[in-house]
């Protein structure tokens, strides 16, 4: 199914404003919003199995707006957003969670968080060793382990 | 037709891979039928940059929101904790968190000491050279001499403290509270074939790098050396029995999804403390009409989970986030019982080292403390990286009205009957939690921690499968005996959680594979009269 079959235009517009509202661009973080035409890309491209409940979202969104989400006024729209957040149940946690694991992985989202854009593997992580000197308190304190009679 | 084995083992996991390798030894026919096949680390999560999206779907902790074609559907609806597994060579043990305590001593004698449940038929030193020869085989890590556990002598030396282990252990200090390092099947040094830790990250859903045990990189190759036959994608329907009232074989369904009898001398289940009631029931017949094994009655009851009571926070410092094993340190300072708090019985604490950005965001925005909006991104960034968490392990004890049964309806995608789940958190075990979630906040807030928040029962943590074919010596109130066998069917016998009498308050895995081997050795001890 390519992503074009995925959602309908109308979806899409509405997905892209909605995620505009979860989460805006910011000039002092040098970050673009979650309506960003590159992380729409990639949430439409990774949908898979999460294509059904945010359609369901979607179509729950439609209904409470009655409009294009972007064609209602301010005022309006905040108050469609808190209903969808209140009566969405799990379609609308799913659709906030794919917009979030989405933005979450972009480049430049990831530099302004000083994270660098790689998997895990093979490269890993450096950890600090520490100071097991910590731990002379809780030897000093000693304990004892409770027996059981035998 | 498949030729007729010495011993079948159901299940590829902690324990039947461990009683395979042991059992390996005897030169017997062994064979072993899983359900899943082998895992593939070049796949695990770790290996991409969508890691962590994999959790919430292809890498679930949940089966039924996994849905892998080798997992089987869990109705689990009247349950507050949701059982979590996996199914592959490996079971459990490819997606776990490592952590590595044992039950105490004094958790085999629960009614002897405390006046509640019941004791278990052995001991702590009838598995203690069992519980050694398991953390060999398994590779673990940690620091011996803590005052407050069992002596372990891990292989290889403790994780690293990291950020978080130092914000927690000064914390409890302050407080003066026990704590300690953790041991862990996570190798912090090249061990035994297996590459040493590199930090992957949230490890536990599998550790590309081969650094977290489990056993299809531990016991299965060694077994399989050994001779071992290892059948992958077969799945089990039921235990047939002869007009002995012996058990003769098993039905499965093969990789191809052809039904097939394999016959056996000796059957031995590993397929956890759901799975395992799951099949015995499955099995029932005319001779057995209430289930295999089931005279008792007591098949798939007392179920235990260990609920969780954990709470999180968010400190100034940088934290370890995801860039190492998310545990570390643990603590036993509420393990032992202590009337004056309310409960009986007590709890282990182990201490988070933190989480993803995409976890961070995700959770955040749900518990309501990340907004939408303008003030995302400040917030964002005060979160991101800075949590430390406190996740308490509450000993559930055995009730039965906590149970197992067959879903009348629900089945896997072989047509087999799902199992379904009645479970309650007991007013002991709800004061427990609530007593965690107190010190929890008192750690939090003594390392300077904000915006606390609360998981109690953490919802998706039902990790720990126990108790629902329960050892004992009286036939009337246990499933199998102090060696493992049934008591109704002499050549079945049980490895795995669910012949637990009580839970402790500490992960079980290393129990439940030490208790495999002692099986397994007691099975070596007996061969010429096992059936007597």
């Amino acid at each position: 199914m390519t992503d074009q079959l995925i959602l309908t235009p109308r979806q899409r517009q509405d997905l892209r404003t909605i995620a505009a509202l979860i989460i805006p661009p910011s000039e002092e973080y040098r970050v673009p919003g979650a309506d960003d035409e590159v992380i729409q890309a990639d949430i439409l491209a990774t949908l898979g199995r999460d294509a059904g409940p945010v359609a369901t979202a979607l179509d729950h969104l439609a209904r409470l707006a009655g409009m294009p989400l972007a064609d209602l006024d301010a005022a309006a729209r905040d108050g469609v957003v808190k209903q969808f957040r209140e009566s969405g149940g799990g379609p609308a946690a799913t659709l906030v969670r794919v917009v979030l694991q989405c933005y979450y992985r972009d480049e430049r989202v990831l530099r302004s968080l000083g994270i660098e854009m790689r998997p895990p593997f093979p490269k890993g992580h450096v950890l600090p060793e520490g100071d097991w000197a910590l731990l002379d308190p809780v030897r000093a304190r000693g304990g004892t382990l409770r027996r059981a009679p035998s | 037709m498949n030729d007729p084995v010495d011993v079948l083992i159901i299940g590829a996991g902690a324990s039947g891979a461990a009683v395979a390798w042991s059992l390996a030894e005897t030169r017997m026919h062994i064979l072993c039928l899983e359900q899943g096949g082998w895992m593939n680390p070049a796949e695990y999560p770790s290996t991409g940059r969508d890691w962590e999206a994999k959790f919430y779907g292809e890498w679930a902790t949940s089966p039924n929101v996994r849905g892998r074609p080798e997992d089987y559907p869990i109705n689990d609806d009247n349950s507050p904790i949701k059982v979590v597994n996996y199914n592959a060579v490996g079971g459990s043990t490819v997606m776990y968190t490592a952590h590595w305590p044992r039950l105490h001593p004094s958790d085999f004698k629960v009614r002897t000491l405390d006046g509640v449940a019941d004791d278990w038929p052995i001991d702590y030193d009838a598995l203690t050279p069992f519980f050694e020869e398991n953390d060999r085989i398994m590779g673990t890590s940690g620091l011996s001499g803590d005052p407050l556990s069992p002596l372990t002598h891990p292989p290889m030396p403790q994780q690293p403290m990291g950020l978080s282990g130092a914000i927690i252990g000064k914390a409890m200090n302050k407080l003066g509270w026990h704590w300690w390092p953790s041991d862990t099947t996570v190798a912090t040094t090249d061990y035994e074939g297996r590459a040493r830790c590199i930090n992957l990250g949230h490890c536990t859903p599998a550790c590309a790098q081969g650094a977290k045990s489990s056993t299809d990189i531990t016991y299965w190759p060694q077994a399989i050396r050994a001779g071992v036959e290892l059948r992958t994608h077969c799945r089990v329907r039921e235990i047939t029995t002869d007009d002995n009232g012996m058990a003769s074989g098993v039905v499965y369904y093969d990789k191809d999804g052809v039904e097939q009898f394999q016959a056996a001398h000796v059957v031995i289940i590993a397929c956890n403390g759901v799975g395992t009631p799951r099949l015995l029931l499955n099995s029932a017949s005319g001779r057995f009409p209430n289930g295999l094994a089931n005279s008792s009655g007591l098949v798939g009851k007392n179920l235990m989970f260990h609920p969780y009571a954990q709470i999180y926070g968010y400190v100034k410092e940088p934290t370890d986030s995801n860039r190492a094993p998310p545990t570390c340190l643990w603590s036993k300072e509420w393990y032992d019982t202590d009337l004056s708090r309310g409960f009986v019985r007590g709890y282990g604490v182990q201490f988070v080292r933190g989480a993803g950005p995409v976890f961070e965001a995700v959770v955040s925005e749900q518990k309501g403390i990340l907004p939408w909006g303008a003030d995302h991104h400040r917030v964002f960034r005060k979160l991101n990286g800075h949590r430390i968490g406190f996740s308490a392990i509450c000993e559930d004890l055995p009730e039965e009205h906590n149970q197992v049964t067959l879903d009348p309806i629900l089945k896997d995608s072989h047509g087999i009957p799902a199992p379904k789940i009645n479970y309650t958190i007991s007013e002991n075990s709800q004061k427990m939690m609530d007593h965690a979630l107190a010190r929890g906040r008192e750690v939090l807030e003594t390392a300077g921690a904000t915006d606390i928040c609360i998981n109690s029962p953490i919802p998706w943590g039902g990790w720990h499968l126990l108790g629902t074919a329960r050892m004992g010596t009286d036939p009337e109130r246990s499933v199998v005996n102090e060696w493992g066998r049934t008591h109704d069917v002499k050549n079945l016998f049980i490895v795995d959680g669910s012949i637990f009498v009580t839970s402790g308050g500490v992960n079980p895995t290393s129990t439940i594979q030490a208790l495999a081997l002692y099986i397994a050795d007691q099975m070596k001890q007996r061969l010429a009269n096992l059936f007597d």
